[in-house]
């Protein structure tokens, strides 16, 4: 199609008397020998008396002189030219856009083309009227998509704002109704789940330690796959090796054990690859990341090579029952560990002594490291609070995580390092952005007791719990995320929701739906008791900040309240 | 496209020796020998870089920003690999791209898909946040670059009338227009003749397909009037004020003598709404679902059809409402009253958002532009104005016609055309964007009646109009948008894809309360919460949390850390905070002074008056 045609793109200079003049001469010739008058035209099927119509390019090649609507002479030179070659030899140049005309069927023939015709005032004026070929527009069978037209200009869009606004509410809302995070109840256990482990090359596998032993657990299936009695009693830690070929257990019996991963052969007996025995009770256990070494901690922090039965070297501060012992998976020699006296402490495997450690207003029950930043940690501590520390500066912590109303006992980040899990003695967990001081998300159900330990799944989709009550549960990291394959579209509406929660995320309406969660009534009630302890305390301190002389009450902020002092 | 030579190449390409040296053939696998030899390669001939254009800018900061990066060290040569890299890209037969890069976009339309004003500085902010505004304005930016370039993927342009030689258009007669144009647009201009049921009022559907008329004797049809389908006709037997269809053409609107009715496209009467009694006229909003009527009692409600409920009911306390518009860029709706003023309103408040006062006499008709900026007006005082709807409500442009216009529509490309008796004139404007210059009209007719109703047709080249003798489609080329959007309206829907819109539009439903005179004020910082916010927090706290930090200088090695010199660098910072502040409030003062100055010079100038002495 051709547009503009020729007359409308030349410069309006152009357009003078004498072009006129030679186009007039050339009218009154052509209009001589109209080929409406021509008997037999093949395309003169819409001509009917006294209105002439444009022929198609293809009949003006046959006519011979009339010309096509679109090549009308525009300047003196073109309009010269047009009188002395006849027209056949003017349109050879250009090919004819056949197509055009054979593609509009019974339609109008090229609506897009204004008509012009020879004769009255008609002939002066140029006009263009809007029609459009229905063709373009509607399928042609029923088995073809639909067309769908698109234009962005705004003008046809009006109300973007408030109408991107209530999709964003709608999705608010249905994010809220799909969220259904619990999948699974893996039960077996006789006893309180205490310790959880990944397996580090198998997604679907998981490995759980209790009072009555260890399972291993496929996730896919939901069923334990293997169950061995490790010690007798507690088995107080469970980690596996990096290679995924073997898991090593501590428990109360003051034993280290290595199993291997694959289940005994038919007829052999199940027996550790090694067992080493020690002088005290082990609390916690975990593997090097790279190298066969692990360290495992009671009333001191031990560093064990894999094939020695003594520990390469053991290192103390201070007298007193470490709680557990966490690897750096980056600076694979660095090593955190949290013992009773209040403390955490950091250790470099290469030398004998521990680097430092920060004094806590109370226990801190286990550290875990940022998977992607190798030099900040979270320690879930007894006063309720989570810590976020940057190794380098332990004065003051990144963030206090606070939402839970007991202690944690539990926390782990998730892969990606931008957020993790906690689980506390309060019967539920909690997921804290780590750049938040308040948690996203809070899961509980009503057979859920306390949460001793608890997992992110290496493909950060999942998590497991596991609780008091022998069971582990396996919930979704993201509550209202659709789980199995999506499709494009779905995943084009998924994303295009999201980002719209993102935009509105602060309006009121929406911040307040998004933000609300059922809570069972314990800790509902607990969350208002301790608002009103809290709000007295800092009611009272602005008293006495108030009554006091000027800077004799000093303000201390939340996060360095908690720090008691830092030791090198 | 690169304007300079590089600076690694010695020898720029020199064009006219080019077709005189044969160059050498060479096969894809070797190498390229020399730099030179490749700028020398036949290219694109130099282009000018054309003003007012945007390309896509992110190669070329990289390219900048290497460059920046090899002049600072000029002595080491880096690898000659990267200084080929910023060429542009070439295929294996050595040709090389002639229009390298994303296709250039005109500015003026990438700025009418900006959302962003640039004139605005960006706040203050901490570094995070301002880095991420940073990143969400080049985002912007980008997308706007990429809407504007889709602007190539239209399939239709929009109409156009011409005189031959500067000619006045308003001398070309319908019937010669219809002579000229093709079959189907010519089938668009009818006449329904029908001058037993009074003069009609009439009203198009949102896809500009169907044709809702009513006639002031209780006439009342459907039509699809581009295939001249009937869907329903009947007589309703009382005085039919206003028609108007609903979201779509299923449903519809009629304002008859006593309450409102609605009816389907059978003609069957679904509601008969009583809580709308004598009203005279009706406005959809249909991305709100609000059918606004205002009554003879001088009440403008608004009833929710979707669910079927009165959201308000707004006393305008200025006696019988006749005259209303509403303005499609924010879904206000403007009343015209006897007193010569125009009133904005929204069912969120009670009182009018603004009042204009526009004619002398009573307002006989309003109409406002699709863009929401121009508001055209005509009052018993014979004048047609049009007042520019951003924040200053100033008329633009004003003239007397000599019967004063009864009737006002606008159309989608800006057009304006105004009934007079049994007169049509349609004025046109520059562009789209341009209030129609009322000085010359674009067309005129003459119609066989009174003009009671006006209406442009959406996306069609047509403006029809109601009068006494009937209803009559007049062709106005260039009044409608030539591209419409399938999803937001599409005239060539199936009744599988209505359905589906209806879903979806009645789940994007606008809430009645966020009607108000800017439509993306939503997306704006709520500033004035924000600060509320933090006053009370720091009541609530008793100090300000995010107050700067007194000066605590840092202990310094053995022996240079004693009381004294701490004392002494501590005053030091504090002497230069309070010089710094010092400084500042004496350039406020002397900005103060010289304003004070400037503003006492004005009247000055001007004759005093006996009346300054009370000015404050």
């Amino acid at each position: 199609m051709q547009w503009p045609p020729p007359w409308r793109r030349s410069p309006p200079g152009s357009r003078n008397r004498r072009a006129r003049a030679h186009f007039r001469d050339w009218r009154k010739n052509s209009d001589s020998r109209d080929p409406g008058t021509k008997p037999g035209d093949p395309g003169a099927q819409g001509r009917e008396g006294a209105r002439p119509h444009v022929t198609t390019v293809e009949n003006v090649k046959e006519a011979g002189c009339t010309p096509p609507p679109s090549a009308r002479p525009t300047s003196t030179a073109e309009a010269a030219c047009l009188s002395q070659r006849t027209w056949t030899i003017a349109t050879a140049e250009e090919p004819p856009p056949a197509n055009l005309c054979r593609r509009n069927y019974g339609a109008p023939r090229d609506p897009a083309e204004p008509r012009w015709s020879p004769g009255g005032r008609a002939a002066k004026m140029k006009v263009k009227m809007l029609s459009r070929n229905p063709d373009n527009y509607v399928r042609e069978t029923k088995l073809d998509l639909q067309r769908v037209p698109r234009n962005y200009d705004p003008t046809l869009h009006p109300f973007e704002v408030p109408r991107e606004y209530v999709r964003a509410l709608n999705a608010t809302k249905l994010e809220r109704v799909f969220a259904k995070p619990f999948l699974a109840s893996l039960d077996g256990h006789r006893d309180g789940v205490n310790c959880l482990a990944k397996h580090p090359k198998s997604l679907a596998t998981v490995l759980s330690g209790a009072c009555d032993g260890e399972r291993i657990w496929n996730l896919t299936k939901r069923k334990c796959i293997r169950t061995i009695q490790a010690h007798e009693g507690f088995v107080r830690g469970i980690c596996t090796r990096f290679c995924g070929t073997s898991f090593f257990t501590v428990g109360d019996d003051k034993t280290v054990k290595q199993w291997k991963m694959d289940a005994p052969g038919y007829g052999e007996e199940e027996e550790p690859l090694h067992t080493i025995l020690g002088k005290t009770v082990y609390t916690g256990i975990d593997h090097h990341w790279k190298d066969p070494a692990f360290a495992t901690c009671g009333q001191q922090v031990d560093i064990w090579d894999e094939q020695r039965t003594n520990p390469i070297c053991s290192m103390t501060w201070g007298f007193d029952s470490i709680n557990s012992v966490k690897f750096n998976p980056i600076e694979t020699f660095l090593l955190g560990s949290c013992a009773s006296d209040r403390n955490i402490v950091l250790y470099d495997m290469r030398q004998a002594t521990p680097l430092k450690k920060v004094i806590l207003d109370m226990r801190t029950n286990t550290i875990c490291w940022n998977p992607m930043e190798a030099f900040i940690f979270t320690a879930a501590n007894e006063d309720y609070n989570l810590y976020t520390f940057d190794m380098r500066a332990l004065d003051t912590p990144l963030m206090v995580h606070m939402d839970h109303v007991s202690a944690v006992l539990d926390v782990d980040y998730s892969p990606t390092g931008k957020e993790f899990v906690s689980a506390s003695f309060d019967k539920s967990i909690r997921i804290f952005p780590v750049d938040r001081s308040r948690s996203r998300e809070v899961y509980h159900t009503k057979r859920m007791q306390h949460v001793i330990c608890v997992k992110w799944t290496s493909d950060s989709k999942y998590i497991m719990c596991g609780s008091d009550e022998m069971n582990i549960r396996l919930w979704k990291a993201n509550a209202s995320e659709k789980l199995g394959v999506l499709t494009s579209r779905e995943k084009a509406a998924k994303d295009y929701n999201q980002k719209l929660k993102e935009k509105f995320q602060y309006h009121p309406h929406i911040k307040r739906i998004a933000r609300h969660r059922h809570l069972p009534k314990s800790i509902y009630s607990q969350i208002q008791e301790q608002r009103i302890m809290k709000e007295a305390r800092r009611r009272k301190e602005v008293n006495r900040r108030k009554h006091s002389k000027p800077g004799s009450v000093p303000i201390v902020s939340e996060k360095k309240k908690h720090i008691v002092a830092v030791v090198k | 496209m690169e304007t300079a030579p590089r600076p690694g190449r010695n020898v720029p390409p020199k064009k006219d020796k080019l077709p005189a040296k044969r160059k050498k053939p060479r096969r894809y696998w070797e190498e390229e020998t020399a730099p030179t030899s490749a700028g020398a390669s036949p290219g694109p001939p130099r282009k000018k870089k054309r003003n007012g254009e945007i390309r896509l800018q992110k190669s070329k900061n990289t390219r900048i920003s290497k460059k920046s990066r090899i002049s600072k060290k000029p002595q080491v040569p880096k690898k000659p690999r990267e200084r080929k890299k910023p060429e542009p890209q070439r295929s294996l037969s050595g040709a090389q791209d002639p229009f390298p890069g994303p296709a250039p976009v005109p500015v003026e339309v990438a700025r009418k898909f900006c959302r962003i004003d640039k004139s605005k500085k960006l706040p203050r902010s901490k570094s995070k946040t301002r880095s991420k505004l940073e990143v969400a304005e080049a985002e912007e930016e980008e997308t706007s670059v990429k809407a504007a370039r889709s602007e190539l993927l239209l399939a239709e342009e929009p109409g156009f009338l011409e005189g031959e030689d500067g000619e006045d258009t308003a001398k070309i007669r319908q019937a010669d227009i219809v002579e000229a144009v093709d079959i189907a647009s010519a089938a668009k201009h009818f006449d329904l003749n029908l001058r037993q049921f009074g003069p009609y009022r009439l009203n198009y559907s949102r896809t500009g397909r169907h044709l809702a008329l009513g006639g002031r004797r209780g006439h009342v049809a459907a039509l699809d009037w581009v295939t001249k389908k009937l869907m329903c006709e009947i007589n309703v037997m009382e005085a039919v004020q206003d028609i108007r269809f609903l979201h779509s053409e299923a449903l519809l609107a009629v304002a008859q003598n006593r309450w409102l009715h609605i009816y389907d496209n059978q003609g069957i009467e679904l509601h008969c709404i009583r809580r709308c009694d004598r009203v005279t006229r009706l406005e959809f909003l249909p991305y709100h679902f609000l059918l606004a009527t205002a009554s003879e009692t001088g009440f403008l409600t608004y009833l929710d059809v979707s669910v079927g409920k009165i959201v308000a009911a707004l006393n305008a306390r200025a006696g019988r409402l006749s005259v209303m518009a509403q303005n499609p860029y924010n879904a206000v709706i403007h009343l015209g009253h006897s007193n010569g003023t125009v009133s904005l309103w929204s069912p969120a408040v009670k009182e009018p958002l603004a009042k204009i006062l526009c004619h002398r006499g009573g307002v006989r008709a309003i109409a406002v532009d699709s863009t929401g900026t121009y508001m055209a007006t005509s009052g018993l005082d014979h004048q047609l104005k049009i007042f520019d709807l951003r924040g200053t409500f100033q008329p633009l442009s004003a003239r007397t016609l000599p019967q004063g216009a009864g009737h006002l529509a606008f159309s989608q490309r800006g057009l304006l055309a105004a009934g007079m008796g049994d007169v049509i004139n349609i004025w046109a404007g520059q562009g789209k964007a341009s209030p129609p210059s009322l000085e010359q009209a674009y067309l005129t007719h003459r119609l066989s009646g009174h003009v009671h109703g006006l209406q442009f047709c959406p996306f069609e080249d047509v403006l029809g109009v109601g009068h006494s003798g009937g209803i009559t489609s007049m062709l106005v080329p260039g009044a409608a948008e030539p591209n419409f959007d399938a999803l937001e309206s599409n005239p060539y829907r199936s009744r599988k894809q209505r359905q589906e819109w209806e879903v979806k539009a009645l789940l994007e439903k606008v809430p009645a309360e966020l009607i108000c005179l800017d439509p993306r004020a939503l997306a704006e910082v709520d500033v004035i919460s924000l600060e509320q916010e933090k006053k009370e927090r720091i009541e609530r706290l008793g100090y300000d949390p995010e107050a700067k930090v007194p000066f605590q200088p840092k202990p310094k090695q053995k022996g240079r850390s004693s009381t004294a010199s701490l004392v002494k660098r501590k005053r030091k910072v504090m002497d230069k905070e309070h010089r710094d502040k010092v400084r500042q409030s004496i350039e406020q003062q002397q900005q103060q002074q010289r304003k004070q100055k400037q503003e006492k010079a004005k009247p000055k100038g001007s004759r005093p008056s006996a009346l300054d002495r009370f000015v404050r």
